[in-house]
């Protein structure tokens, strides 16, 4: 069983909902990512996502934006980024941690060498979100073979045919894109979600992710509800920007986050809790 | 080299051999797949043709001249040089003829609102007009470096109607102007049509655009015929994107007797690092919806591009080039800034005709090609816009104050 599929597996037997955080890796510094992955761990997370730093983050808004710039200030590469994942796997084996990116830096390193790399340093899964289905045959051959799970997204525009292929090769969850929009977008519609999310399970026995637009607590325990997993990107990430150069800092404010998402997620499932929004 | 049946590509998916496909996040994915429908659709429709064919005479202007330039062809003492007037257009560049095309699309599929992106601005000006023809909301992204280098541009698309968005991100360049209008599209992806200015992006902007764009190559395919009973030798254009290049030379690709050569833009020479040349000096990736020639680090990140001239000031290429070169179909090949600005003045002085900085490219490279070729040879330039909006750069870098 993958580090995925058990993580998964406690979560439901537990009745909660995975908690998962996106950091920029390199972001605000190189040497700040590793702490601040276990800082997110000891905080409450379930799985981390870890962003790989790209020059055109198409996908993302201004914050994302932002983390890439600040992170290639030190160049932090895909290798870096590998590194600092084997870095983590010394002393936490069991969370597991996907990288999210976009496809050209791992294009450029060569897919034999990144699942070879990736395989090595104890990666979870790769998320590309420039990298549909249909042009992944060749990579999610390579990267099952290496033990890695390719996540794919389904965004609100997915017709009910491209949900069945894009459920056909993902593998670990599916992370759905909660709105139409970039990263760090406003105004997420929870009553839509729930529907949605119910029509997807017809299509996949995987864990749904949602992610896109998720701010607050408030929004976080709305979302575990009706999801299997919470992936929280620019709500944390944004706290990097007011703690530039202050690695410590950013760690101990993402870990608040993290903390009081935490908890309002676990109150939302416990048993007193209204079943639905 | 085998025979290759030109119209099976791309295949169904988009692909040119390995280049090409559709590299974008998923929520895009259905509205590539609308646009893909309603342009297979459409690009055979004998009414949709003959509406696009009316607006092309009577608004754009067409059939342009090929011109005979005979003073410069005789004072380089070579092939008879022959000019293709894309620069004769309405918007005067080659642009029009692919927006005029994507919007009679985006009003077949009923959308209100256009958004696109520009390097020079002569793709956001001809997309600025054909939106107020038709009464379209209209945005344009335009890095501010270059809002900085094509302000009358800028002013241009302004008095038509559109809204330019100055873009802060990354190098301020056509690039980023890309990258935001993908976020507005992906965005408002419901009620918005992307008129992508190039054939580059994802399926089918490369084919679709390259479509819009082949009227120029079958315009001067029977225009030379008729006026000297045979082929060209050589057909010559700059390549950014590579738009103006694929309309000239795709009607040409199965006449094996006809050599072409795309040049890009050398900056300040290939060897410094500072030029816009990825066909000459990148590497396969995949950046904007395709894969490609891209200028890139070790670590696949886009690297700053140079040029003078800000349309073709772009770190990757239209897909069915980065084919086209490693088959050996298209030669290519750049040339600097300096030689450029020795091509501009060279055209304005001999013919009379001042092309964009992005032309002179091609004109620069024909300075040396022509005398090596026999009078008896010839060679269309496409000639792809004119140079209007490069004074204030050419004045600037001349050390005049206007």
């Amino acid at each position: 069983m993958s580090r995925i599929e058990q993580r998964f597996a406690e979560l439901r037997e537990q009745n909660r909902a995975a908690l998962i955080p996106y950091v920029t890796a390199g972001d605000p510094e190189p040497g700040a990512t590793v702490p601040l992955m276990h800082a997110l761990v000891e905080a409450g997370a379930d799985l981390i996502e870890l962003g790989v730093p790209f020059s055109d983050p198409m996908a993302d808004g201004p914050v994302i934006q932002k983390a890439c710039e600040r992170a290639l200030r030190f160049g932090t590469g895909l290798r870096d980024v590998l590194a600092m994942v084997a870095e983590f796997r010394k002393s936490d084996t069991t969370t597991p941690v996907v990288l999210m990116g976009y496809l050209n830096p791992v294009e450029r390193m060569g897919y034999d060498a990144f699942a070879e790399t990736a395989q090595a340093a104890g990666l979870d899964g790769l998320l590309t979100v420039d990298l549909p289905p249909e042009e992944s045959e060749d990579v999610v051959g390579l990267l099952e073979q290496s033990g890695i799970d390719p996540i794919f997204l389904i965004a609100p525009t997915t017709s009910e045919t491209r949900i069945d292929h894009v459920a056909r090769a993902a593998r670990g969850f599916v992370y759905y894109v909660s709105l139409k929009g970039v990263t760090g977008s406003q105004s997420l519609d929870v009553s839509a979600l729930s529907a949605r999310l119910d029509g997807l399970r017809r299509h996949t026995g995987l864990p749904l992710g949602v992610g896109f637009g998720i701010r607050d607590a408030e929004t976080a325990a709305q979302v575990a509800r009706v999801a299997d997993a919470v992936v929280v990107g620019s709500a944390i990430v944004r706290l990097a920007e007011e703690h530039d150069g202050d690695g410590d800092g950013f760690a101990r404010a993402a870990a608040a986050v993290v903390r009081e998402m935490r908890s309002a997620m676990d109150a939302a499932r416990s048993p007193g809790a209204p079943a639905t929004v | 080299m085998n025979k290759i049946d030109w119209a099976a590509f791309p295949d169904a998916r988009g692909h040119f051999g390995p280049y090409g496909g559709r590299f974008v996040s998923e929520t895009l994915m259905g509205a590539l797949d609308e646009l893909q429908q309603v342009y297979e659709r459409y690009i055979g429709d004998p009414e949709f043709m003959a509406e696009l064919d009316h607006d092309l005479k009577q608004f754009v202007g067409r059939p342009n001249p090929l011109y005979h330039a005979e003073r410069l062809s005789r004072e380089l003492g070579g092939a008879q040089i022959y000019l293709k007037r894309e620069d004769l257009n309405h918007t005067g560049a080659h642009k029009v003829n692919n927006t005029i095309g994507q919007a009679l699309l985006a009003k077949k599929l009923g959308k209100k609102r256009i958004i696109a992106e520009t390097g020079a601005g002569q793709h956001g000006v001809a997309t600025a007009t054909v939106a107020a023809r038709l009464g379209l909301e209209c945005v344009i992204y335009m890095g501010e470096e270059d809002t900085r280098r094509q302000s009358q541009n800028v002013y241009r698309m302004r008095l038509l109607g559109a809204e330019v968005v100055g873009v802060k991100s990354g190098t301020r360049t056509l690039k980023d102007a890309l990258n935001e209008a993908m976020r507005d599209w992906v965005t408002n992806v419901d009620d918005t049509f992307y008129i992508i200015g190039t054939v580059a992006g994802p399926h089918p902007y490369p084919a679709m655009v390259r479509d819009f764009q082949a009227v120029i190559g079958r315009e001067a395919r029977e225009q030379h015929l008729a006026m000297t009973g045979k082929l060209p030798d050589t057909l010559v254009a700059c390549v950014g994107g590579g738009s103006n290049a694929i309309g000239l030379f795709h009607p040409f690709l199965g006449d094996e007797s006809v050599a072409m050569i795309g040049v890009e833009a050398g900056g300040d020479g290939v060897e410094t690092g500072r030029h816009s040349a990825p066909l000459c000096a990148g590497q396969p990736g995949v950046l904007h919806g395709n894969r490609t020639y891209l200028m890139e680090d070790e670590n696949g990140q886009i690297i700053g591009t140079h040029s003078v001239s800000a349309g073709l000031d772009y770190p990757g290429v239209g897909p069915e080039h980065a084919w086209l070169k490693d088959i050996g179909r298209v030669d290519y090949v750049s040339v600097t800034d300096d030689q450029a600005l020795a091509g501009f003045h060279r055209l304005t002085r001999t013919e009379g005709i001042i092309p964009a900085l992005e032309t002179s490219h091609a004109i620069a490279h024909v300075l040396d090609l022509a005398p090596e070729m026999r009078p008896d040879q010839s060679i269309i330039i496409n000639l792809s816009g004119r140079g209007d909006k490069d004074l204030n750069t050419v004045a600037e870098r001349e050390g005049i104050t206007l």
